[in-house]
């Protein structure tokens, strides 16, 4: 059982590590969005991103499930707990979608204006969210015996909170950036390593200030393993920047890709048992222990998960083989 | 208004928004795959034409639905969080086997079929099309075990207040699954297949795209009237079920409130909740008990077989399940006269046939929509049957006001995207189909 649970715990971790990686590219496409000034510019975002993103967002959606499946009651808290800002996260997303999709549908100024707009705010807000809840889940939050959050919504914007949503928003937009730069041509491309370069920095002092910060305050039982997937992490987030430098886009991507699997294990690691902890008293926290499923669900849903993860697996890379060109940037 | 109110209307507004755009997406799916079959064995220009005009209907659609269903996946969590605590260890289950083995298919193949068409094989693509009608009906079949489960629990026992799982595949395949799934499907299929009826009757009746609006029709009038014959077969059978599981539903369903052989079927009438009466009622005799059991001197059980606390809203359920059934028995009439139309070569001419047709596209939405408010309200006062009642069931930490904000930013949003799919879907009935000689370039999107 406890082995199971420890599985299931890795398991989603995986999950929104994938999720990370993947919708965090497009993310950070819809970062840089508005700062795309040149004609044909920006559909040329939209196009390289096109095929990809929906599938992107399934990893999402599977982790929400599979958190529900495997560990029903920190789905519970979680999200009734950070409930305004998970109207917020749905409010972006929903928009994003459509405007994805909406935006080159019909050639009239204002409409395409209007949806530029809402493809880089439905970036840029769950971008910050989804690292503002991070920041929380390391610090702890306000639980009562049913496990209910009791906390209220303003208490959820603490600085170290609010650091880690920038952290979010900044390596997001990172590795879009750098997606951009490998997925694009000419001087677009050049055009988004510069971005890279530029933003490589803001990326690498919030990283650092965050770093320390969760170091110094939020260690749980596991002291040593997230210092080193720290020092890891930032290894890899200067090699993508030497490789950038260099014109290397594929290589930068793939750095910036395992950094940031490196910098999510770290959270995982710092955690670990704990999932929701309770900064009131550690002891009506959530633990993979008292919050899982039971034997069989979790069993069940193991065979589910080895059987389907490795066909999801061949998907991503099989859409990824097929849309493997650049994208050319046309004067529209 | 109390919390547990704002927190069903806010579901109900939601997953009744969602399930606007599945159904037409499963249903366009598998026409749309038939489209490509078609061209894939004969070469056939025109339903190639219709494939790549109809994909396009379906691209603007399927992206309402999957905006919309994003919210669907965390509002249990935001919403239901002592339902996810109580029903967490087998309901979750369906919900990531929906996304790991359908949504992850679907979504990868419809980036081929959108976007990919000049870089796979001709064979690919068909596939592609295969893949996106298959993982949309898979992706039903998994949110329906969640929900027949809800309807019909089994395979689990209550330990320390939580449902645990004890067998899993008695739990997929609980009682109504299979029913429920199949006429799902079907009621699914029956959207796709209308509105391709409907709209392209429309355009006729504009005189738009005369030629292609007629293959249209053609293509989509016996698939119709197939489909709209099994979903009231499979209903039919869906409804036995429902007596053997969950018989205050269906007395609700039947407006029936003594235990009775012989049971009356009320055509029409008002379930009168206080007086345990109908008024109006038009009744035709025994039909119910004949439906259910096969002979007249069936018993059927009445609502006042059970305490008044344990009824469902009775006029409710008696409407949208009467409503349900009215249009599915019109959408019949329409499409066997259709039908016989078509044998007799008259499909595209005869004004009355458009016209009817045409106002029949909104039909098969509200026919489902009735269907699930008849099979969800008649749950209630239960979330899970017999189980856990909806008044224990919500998120204790999230005060009325929050859930009221949310509520009135899903009715901006969602009224929003309605009306923009209409402004794009006329958009694109405007401009109707490509020309048959440009058919091989661009992309489909
Ligand atoms: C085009 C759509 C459509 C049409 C024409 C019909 N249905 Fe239906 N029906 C649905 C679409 C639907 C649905 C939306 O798919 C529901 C909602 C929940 C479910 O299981 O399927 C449903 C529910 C539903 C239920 C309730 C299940 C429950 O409470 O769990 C019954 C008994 C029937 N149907 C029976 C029928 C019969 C006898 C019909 C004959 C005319 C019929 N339906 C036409
Ligand atoms: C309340 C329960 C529901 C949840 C949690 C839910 C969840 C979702 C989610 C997250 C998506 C987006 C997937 C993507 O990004 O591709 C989606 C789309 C979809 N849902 Fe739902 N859904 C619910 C109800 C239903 C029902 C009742 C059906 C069908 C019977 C259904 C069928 C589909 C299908 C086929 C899609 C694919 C998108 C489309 O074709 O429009 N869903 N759903
Ligand atoms: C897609 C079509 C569906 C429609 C139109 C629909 C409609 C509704 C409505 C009207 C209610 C409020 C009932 C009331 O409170 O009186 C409701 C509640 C609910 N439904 Fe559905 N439903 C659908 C599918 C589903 C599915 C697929 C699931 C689960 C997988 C589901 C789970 C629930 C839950 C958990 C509630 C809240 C508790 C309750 O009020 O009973 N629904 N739904």
């Amino acid at each position: 059982m406890v082995a199971l649970q420890i599985i299931w715990f890795l398991i989603i971790g995986i999950l929104v590590i994938g999720y990370a990686i993947l919708d965090g590219f497009d993310l950070g496409v819809g970062f840089w969005h508005l700062f795309a000034k040149r004609k044909g510019d920006r559909s040329a975002f939209i196009r390289s991103i096109e095929p990809f993103w929906d599938g992107n967002e399934v990893w999402l959606l599977t982790a929400g499930g599979a958190l529900f499946a495997a560990f029903p009651a920190v789905y519970a808290t979680a999200f009734s707990g950070f409930y305004l800002a998970m109207m917020l996260v749905l409010l972006g997303l929903i928009f994003r979608a459509v405007a994805i999709e909406f935006r080159n549908k019909v050639d009239h100024p204002g409409w395409v204006k209007a949806w530029d707009v809402a493809f880089s705010l439905g970036s840029i807000l769950p971008s910050v969210l989804y690292g503002v809840a991070i920041g929380n889940i390391l610090r702890g939050l306000e639980l009562d015996e049913y496990s209910d959050y009791t906390g209220g919504f303003v208490a959820l914007l603490n600085p170290f909170a609010l650091l880690v949503g920038l952290v979010g928003l900044s390596m997001f937009a990172y590795h879009g950036a750098l997606y951009l730069a490998m997925k694009l041509e000419g001087e677009a491309a050049e055009r988004a390593r510069g971005w890279a370069a530029k933003s490589w920095w803001i990326y690498l002092v919030l990283f650092l200030a965050a770093a320390v910060w969760g170091l110094l305050a939020y260690l749980r039982d596991l002291k040593p393993v997230p210092p080193i997937l720290l020092v890891l992490a930032l290894a890899e987030i200067a090699v993508s920047r030497v490789l950038n430098a260099k014109g290397r886009a594929v290589q930068a991507f793939l750095s910036s890709c395992f950094a940031i699997a490196l910098v999510m294990l770290s959270v995982a690691a710092a955690l670990f048992p704990y999932m929701v902890p309770a900064s009131n008293d550690l002891e009506l926290s959530l633990t993979i222990y008292n919050s899982s499923s039971s034997q069989l669900t979790l069993t069940a849903m193991l065979v589910i998960a080895l059987v389907g993860m490795p066909i999801v697996l061949g998907y991503t890379w099989f859409i990824h083989h097929i849309f493997r060109h650049k994208v050319e940037v046309r004067e529209e | 208004m109390d919390a547990v109110m704002l927190a069903r209307i806010q579901f109900a507004l939601t997953i009744g928004f969602h399930y606007l755009f599945p159904p037409l997406t499963i249903g366009l799916g598998w026409m749309i795959f038939h489209y490509n079959n078609r061209y894939q064995e004969n070469g056939d220009a025109v339903s190639q034409q219709l494939a790549r005009f109809w994909t396009k209907v379906f691209a603007i659609s399927f992206i309402i639905g999957v905006a919309s269903g994003i919210v669907m996946e965390f509002q249990f969590g935001t919403n239901w969080a002592d339902y996810s605590r109580f029903v967490g260890d087998i309901f979750g289950a369906p919900l990531a086997a929906e996304g790991v083995f359908a949504f992850f298919l679907e979504s990868s193949f419809l980036g081929i079929l959108l976007y990919g068409r000049k870089r796979v094989s001709q064979r690919m693509y068909w596939f592609s099309s295969l893949m996106v009608a298959v993982g949309a009906t898979l992706s039903a079949f998994w949110i329906v075990v969640a929900n027949s489960w809800q309807q019909t629990p089994a395979g689990y026992e209550v330990v320390e207040g939580r449902a645990v799982l004890v067998n899993f595949w008695e739990a997929v395949f609980n009682p109504s699954t299979l029913p429920r799934y199949f006429h799902v499907v079907m009621g699914a299929l029956t959207v796709g297949t209308f509105f391709i009826l409907g709209t392209s009757a429309w355009q006729l009746l504009k005189g738009r795209h005369v030629e292609f609006a007629r293959a249209s029709m053609r293509s989509a009038v016996v698939p119709a009237f197939g489909v709209i014959m099994l979903t009231m077969v499979v209903g039919h059978h869906h409804g036995f079920q429902v007596s053997q599981t969950q018989p205050a539903k269906l007395a609700a369903f039947e407006g029936l409130w003594e235990t009775q052989t012989e049971a009356p079927l009320m055509l029409f009438g008002w379930p009168d909740q206080e007086d345990e009466t109908n008024r109006f009622a038009l009744r035709i005799p025994g039909l119910v008990s004949l439906f259910i059991g096969g002979k007249f001197d069936t018993e059927v059980q009445g609502l006042k077989d059970f305490p008044p606390e344990d009824r469902p809203p009775v006029a409710l359920s008696f409407w949208s399940f009467h409503l349900m059934f009215y249009m599915g028995m019109w959408m019949a009439l329409v499409a066997f006269v259709g039908v016989i139309l078509w044998l007799t070569k008259k499909l595209a001419t005869t004004r009355l046939f458009l016209w009817a047709a045409a106002l029949t596209v909104p039909v098969p939405f509200l026919a489902n929509e009735f269907g699930w408010i008849a099979a969800e309200v008649g749950r209630q006062p239960w979330v899970v049957y017999g189980e856990l009642r909806t008044a224990d069931a919500v998120s204790s930490s999230v005060p009325a006001g929050q859930v009221l904000a949310s509520i009135i930013m899903f009715s901006l949003i969602y009224s929003l995207l309605f009306g923009l799919w209409i402004y794009l879907l006329r958009r694109q009935f405007h401009r109707g189909p490509e020309p048959i000689e440009t058919l091989g370039e661009g992309k489909v999107a």
